[in-house]
């Protein structure tokens, strides 16, 4: 029984655990065979930024782990344009992976049609 | 396809209600718990906003407990309704979905 499940992921990467937490539970998913999509908003939008160097701060980078989102079925990854706008951030100062930038509307579409949220 | 959005920071704060009020849609209702009760009361910017909301076809909820355990005057709420513990489940019954905003 596959559901249409939206991880939405709204907080800075490094600042919390929450973005690292997202990406856990959307690749445990990933092996129940659901239909998996991920939702960046908010400051979450900061977690695609290119030139992320967390070894600084003796982090994991968090850029180096998204792209193998394609590699578990992640169907698409979707950005709240708005988000990005509102930080003064460009779509080619991103992490270069395949992504779907949405605006509010388009967002409040995705929402209606899923299944179930995870918030993070 | 409707859904509950739950917020439960400040708005004076923090942006979550801003951001759910942005993603909002008809038939959708928001409901206020935790310290996102500060945004019920009559009198303030927030408050407006919410009565807004509610005209444009968007029912807004605070929960009870969380309003009078903060010293907010209950009864000055209007439009915003007030929901107890059970009130709360029953939203969550009535939408496919809930996104919380934290």
């Amino acid at each position: 029984m596959s559901k249409k499940i939206l991880f939405i992921s709204r907080h800075a990467p490094y600042g919390s655990s929450l973005a690292r937490d997202a990406l856990d539970a959307l690749l445990a998913s990933a092996a129940y065979d659901q239909s998996l999509a991920l939702l960046l908003m908010d400051d979450g939008v900061m977690q695609l930024l290119a030139g992320q160097n967390a070894d600084l701060i003796d982090q994991k980078n968090f850029a180096s782990v998204l792209p193998v989102l394609e590699l578990y079925d992640v169907e698409q990854i979707y950005v709240h344009s708005e988000s990005l706008l509102k930080r003064g951030i460009e779509k080619n100062e991103l992490i270069d992976l395949p992504l779907t930038l949405l605006n509010s509307n388009e967002v409040a579409d995705l929402i209606s049609s899923q299944q179930q949220i995870l918030s993070f | 396809m409707t859904t509950l959005h739950t917020v439960n920071k400040s708005p004076f704060s923090h942006s979550e209600l801003e951001s759910c009020l942005e993603i909002c849609r008809d038939g959708d209702a928001i409901l206020l718990i935790e310290n996102g009760v500060f945004a019920a009361k009559a009198g303030n910017v927030w408050h407006q906003r919410l009565a807004e909301t509610i005209t444009k076809g968007i029912p807004v909820y605070a929960l009870k407990n969380d309003l009078i355990a903060r010293g907010l005057p209950a009864e000055q709420c209007e439009p915003i309704q007030l929901v107890d513990y059970a009130g709360f489940v029953e939203l969550t019954c009535h939408h496919e979905r809930t996104q919380s905003w934290y």
